[in-house]
């Protein structure tokens, strides 16, 4: 048994095409680190300043890591862990947006 | 190009207007690899604001769920700018991540929230941070 993560299309070019792919780790945090491995590059489009980054979504069981622990969210052979990019943007000059602080700068 | 029907469209065009003054969001599903819009699915503004808008992440897990289930992608990606022209921002680009998807993009800035004023509705493609836009055409149905 394993942990099934399942991987969106932009980042299958890490996983040379797959939807989904096997890994293993007691954390969600441990997780990325064996995706890492496997797949290099990955880790940084997932995780920033050791969080998951704001506009990146991990579920693990259908539970999004944000209410459960973040990357510190325990994981366990058969569980099903989902990646989904946000779907998000907005107008110019939007200050709810991600690049909000860059433009006060 | 995009090729939509008018029914779909204009459900867009009217939730675009129901929403004013925040932006509405929401997708199209199709078959995977048929380019055809035909699932319309508005999506709750969990930002609730006029200059952003994202998918609640629970909505967004049921979206992508029901696609599989499916054997569905978002063809087309939509949301409404009420101040400002329908052309993608720098978030938008910087966020977009369905590179084989459609963005279209809804202005209401122009009283656009009144039925039978004007609505700006145009169509991106966004890969790899570059947009380039396309043509709409807009069908009574589909061919079969």
């Amino acid at each position: 048994m394993a942990i099934e993560v399942r991987i969106p299309t932009i980042l299958r070019t890490y996983t040379d095409g797959e939807r989904a792919v096997q890994s293993e780790g007691a954390t969600v945090a441990e997780l990325v680190e064996n995706l890492e491995a496997a797949h290099t590059g990955i880790k940084e489009r997932l995780v920033e300043d050791g969080s998951v980054r704001r506009f990146v979504n991990v579920y693990v069981n259908d539970e999004d890591i944000r209410f459960t622990g973040g990357l510190e969210t325990a994981v366990s052979d058969g569980d099903t862990v989902v990646i989904l990019p946000a779907v998000a943007g907005g107008a110019p000059g939007g200050g709810a947006g991600p690049w909000a602080a860059d433009r006060a700068q | 190009m995009l090729t939509i029907d008018r029914a779909t469209r204009d459900a867009i065009i009217a939730h675009a207007r129901r929403d004013h003054p925040d932006e509405a969001c929401g997708v199209v599903a199709g078959p995977i690899g048929s380019d055809r819009p035909e699932r319309h699915v508005p999506m709750v503004n969990a930002a609730m604001s006029p200059t952003f808008y994202e998918f609640d992440s629970g909505d967004l897990l049921r979206l992508y769920r029901d696609m599989d289930d499916r054997d569905e992608e978002p063809v087309v990606i939509y949301h409404s700018h009420t101040a400002t022209e329908a052309y993608p921002s720098r978030t938008d680009v910087n966020l977009a991540s369905e590179p084989n998807a459609h963005y279209v993009l809804v202005s209401t800035r122009d009283g656009g929230e009144v039925e039978g004023t004007d609505v700006d509705f145009r169509s991106y493609r966004i890969v790899d941070g570059e947009v380039t836009e396309e043509e709409v055409t807009v069908v009574e149905r589909y061919d079969t």
